[in-house]
């Protein structure tokens, strides 16, 4: 068996699989591990054979005689029945890894996770919302997941786990990071123009880290009200559309120096940045589309997703940036 | 068999263009539909090759790439890519071209046995394919292929009439399919049994039962679709109480069975070509023939493997990973006994065979990381991924397309009674094999790496791969212009074929090339099995 296991582990160094960050990550590359070992003999017996055959049976003349074979069941047994054993265990070693990912651990720390067009919102138990998902190290996580429009798909390659985020119903996953450091996380459901950019961090911290960081951030709310609003603008990741220094565009206009400025609308009026026309195209972003941004705005509405302090923050902020 | 003296061939039984879009003979329907699937094999590949042009280099600024001004044109771009190539290419492409003309011939048969029918599914896939075009100049669809709900619902493009277009060609796909098996069943010349007929037969016999059966589900799911969008009926909106999960199990329930539409087909290919180029009976036609069906009995209780993540439960992953697993066994079956079919035989490397190899290299590779998807945690890091996009190209390219090319360069001279330059078409082999691999192996990595499928733009850490797939892209491109070159010229300038070319026993090469309208001048009585290498 060490033969095996060394080739595993062998086959394992040169998988290009991403960090491991939790056990369960290394379990799915031992197996992972194993099969590429098993596909490599497989390759190695049918292409390998099929090369070999084809050298050695090369046509010599027109005249060739070939073996008239039509069969051999024995053969055909074996080349069915040693198959079906492989996938079979592999099958039940894929099934034991799958059943500890699924089975959600006891006492986890339950942090909420929700997708929408195109920025994930993490929120903890005591209400701090935050657009990374920051967990401790050392201790089973369970994230509850819920989507706010469509279909995402929340993955963190380096914990080997993936879970889609379903509207209208809540999905969970969990992981124990096994070290500190920054994670990427991607959404991996088609969800339409800027699905990829939907990515973020997972920052696994210490539980001084951890607990220090919650408290902070839930001071948040004693803030001056425009750094209130720096502070929800970086939340709601609104800087993932919106550049808030220089003319630069990314998906929505820049945000700099904008308040007081003349806009043009996509239907030909025009109008001056105000908090009034602030406070409408955060809630309803189609109401007045700037030209060269249309026909359909692509910022999300937020009508129904800000409270009024939370907008009244966000408008105060935006005026900072116009100096 | 002397009815070249009379200058009477399919091909100028009749003059006029007219003549061909009206014509019930299965061969000239045949060619309808490969100068259509080759037009829009063109249209896809072209599509193809500007997503890995964007992909070259990740975007220096949010949302602005160097091909497509913004990711909503990207995302056009791939639904078209993906939608043409599995709609309009590799679902119709051999059952359509080759299933319409060599079927009938190689069961001893003057036509289908409804030929009518058959000029229809024609029209009716030209309909849909002319919808879906038509989607290109409105509202470009932006979903993927797969239009997956609450997005299709919610998206503002033109969804509903790429659907309809969808329903109009499944429709054609149904009827064809029903054809074929009556075919089969009703018109096989005398002596020709079931086990007398050569496996492409049985091939398209299994690929048809799926069609007739999963197809309808299809259409039921897509006009479903349709009212969701119109009407608001709430079956798939979670706004108005709906499942959008419902529409994927609704929707793999047919797209699964399709990938064995997509591959069948070809396997029935590859015999053909293994048996003719190295002069040797098939080995275990029997197992390749049931096996065929076995696939497609299993592969209509597959379609949970696509949902591993998608919040199914663990029991139903448990059941689809298992089951998958069984359709890994008649698969590797049938590479063994193609393996086995070379020894001691008398191998010939023309360009078929060639394409023939190139298949069993590149479906073994899509064959072990198909079984590496079927493993339930394995397939939660890889789902979604660059190596889930890797594995079924190397199925469904590097099978079903290679099978479609070693077919053609096969069957060609048989159907246009024209030879090729073999220095042409194994230079396109060349370039394509070497290509493909260029392009798909490095996708594999990235899906390792955790590079997710339908990105306009990714991380730093992907981009030397992406470069080395873009550059594979190119060669592929290439590999079909040599390809497309050396049809031309054998069409205009290539020597006159024989009968038998390649020395093959099945019955399509015991008439002339290219064949008589009523196929044979005498009915054909069968004595023996197709492939008596003796």
């Amino acid at each position: 068996m060490m033969w095996l296991l060394s080739l595993i582990n062998r086959a394992n160094a040169q998988t290009f699989m991403p960090t491991e960050g939790s056990k369960i990550a290394t379990s799915v590359d031992n197996l992972y591990g194993f099969l590429i070992a098993a596909s490599f003999i497989s390759c190695a017996i049918l292409i390998g054979g099929m090369i070999y055959f084809a050298l050695k049976y090369k046509r010599k003349s027109d005249n060739d005689k070939t073996a008239y074979i039509t069969h051999d069941t024995r053969l055909e047994v074996i080349w069915s029945v040693i198959p079906l054993i492989i996938f079979l265990v592999v099958f039940a070693w894929g099934w034991i890894i799958y059943h500890d990912m699924r089975k959600m651990p006891e006492n986890a720390l339950e942090i909420h996770v929700t997708g929408r067009q195109w920025s994930w919102m993490t929120e903890y138990k005591n209400g701090v919302k935050s657009p990374d998902i920051v967990v401790p190290v050392g201790r089973d996580v369970k994230i509850v997941l819920a989507s706010e429009d469509v279909i995402h798909s929340l993955y963190i390659p380096s914990f080997r786990v993936k879970q889609d985020a379903v509207p209208g119903r809540y999905t969970a996953l969990w992981f124990r990071a096994d070290k500190m450091g920054e994670f990427h996380v991607f959404c991996t459901e088609f969800c339409g123009t800027s699905h990829s950019g939907m990515i973020t961090k997972l920052k696994v911290v210490s539980q001084e880290d951890f607990d220090k960081w919650l408290i902070e951030e839930s001071e948040v709310s004693a803030l001056p009200i425009a750094q209130r609003g720096a502070k929800i603008f970086q939340t709601r990741a609104c800087a993932s559309c919106h550049n808030v220094e220089g003319d630069a565009v990314k998906i929505g206009p820049s945000l700099a120096q904008s308040f007081g400025k003349t806009h043009n609308f996509e239907d030909g009026s025009t109008a001056q940045v105000d908090e009034n026309y602030l406070r409408e195209s955060i809630l309803n972003s189609n109401a007045k589309i700037v030209k060269g941004f249309g026909p359909r705005s692509a910022m999300p509405a937020f009508q129904g997703q800000l409270s009024e302090a939370e907008v009244t923050a966000l408008i105060e902020y935006i005026k900072t940036l116009s100096k | 068999m002397g009815h070249a003296a009379h200058g009477s061939n399919y091909i100028n039984a009749e003059k006029g263009l007219m003549s061909w879009f009206t014509s019930l003979d299965h061969k000239r329907i045949g060619i309808l539909y490969f100068c259509t699937v080759l037009f829009f094999f063109l249209c896809g590949g072209i599509a193809a090759l500007l997503l890995r042009l964007e992909l070259f280099t990740p975007n220096a600024a949010a949302n602005v790439g160097q091909v497509f001004a913004n990711g909503d044109i990207y995302n056009q771009a791939l639904t078209y890519h993906g939608a043409i190539m599995v709609f309009m290419v590799i679902v119709p492409g051999i059952p359509s071209i080759f299933g319409n003309f060599f079927l009938p011939l190689q069961i001893g048969a003057k036509d289908v046995a409804y030929p009518k029918l058959n000029l229809a599914s024609w029209y009716l896939f030209m309909t849909g394919a002319t919808m879906a075009i038509a989607t290109m100049f409105l509202n470009r669809v932006d979903t993927g292929w797969t239009f997956y709900t609450p997005y299709s619902i919610r998206t503002g493009t033109s969804v509903s009439l790429i659907v309809a277009a969808v329903f109009i060609m499944g429709m054609g796909s149904v009827l064809t399919g029903l054809n074929f098996i009556a075919t089969i069943h009703k018109l096989r010349a005398p002596g020709m049994t079931f086990h007398r007929m050569p496996l492409f037969c049985w091939a398209i016999y299994s690929t048809s039962i799926i069609q007739v059966l999963a197809t309808p589900i299809l259409a039921i799911t897509l006009l479903l679709l349709i009212m969701e969008r119109a009407f608001g009926v709430g079956i798939f909106d979670p706004k108005l109480g709906g499942d959008p999960v419902l529409f994927q199990h609704f929707f793999w329930f047919y797209s699964h069975p399709a990938v064995y539409i997509m591959i069948l087909p070809a396997m029935g290919i590859i015999s053909e070509l293994l048996t003719t180029y190295s002069k040797k009976t098939i080995f275990g036609y029997t197992a390749i023939a049931y096996s065929s069906l076995g696939i497609a009995i299993v592969s209509f209780f597959v379609w949970g493997h696509h949902m591993y993540v998608s919040g199914q439960s663990e029991l139903a992953g448990v059941i689809f990973s298992f089951l998958t697993m069984l359709v890994g066994v008649p698969t590797a079956i049938k590479m063994f006994n193609w393996l086995a079919t070379l020894y001691k035989g008398s191998i010939e490397f023309t360009a078929s065979m060639l394409y023939a190899m190139g298949f069993l290299f590149l479906f073994v590779i899509g064959g072990v990381t198909g079984i590496m998807l079927a493993t339930l945690p394995i397939d939660v890091h890889f789902h979604d991924t660059y190596f889930v996009v890797a594995h079924f190209h190397y199925v469904m390219v590097g099978g079903t397309l290679m099978a479609l090319m070693g077919g053609i360069y096969h069957w060609f001279p048989k159907m246009f009674g024209k030879m090729y330059s073999e220095g042409l078409a194994r230079m396109s082999f060349v370039f394509v094999f070497v290509g493909f691999n260029v392009t798909f192996f490095p996708q594999f990595i990235l899906g390792a790496m955790g590079m997710p499928r339908r990105y306009f733009d990714y991380i730093p850490a992907y981009e030397q791969l992406n470069k080395i797939s873009t550059v594979g892209s190119w060669l592929i491109g290439l590999g079909f212009v040599i390809a497309l070159v050396s049809i031309i010229k054998a069409l205009t300038s290539g020597a006159k074929a024989p009968a038998n070319p390649w020395g093959a026993k099945t019955l399509e090469w015991h008439t002339e090339s290219p064949p008589i309208t009523h196929n044979f001048s005498h009915e054909p009585h069968v004595t023996e099995g197709p492939y008596e290498y003796k």
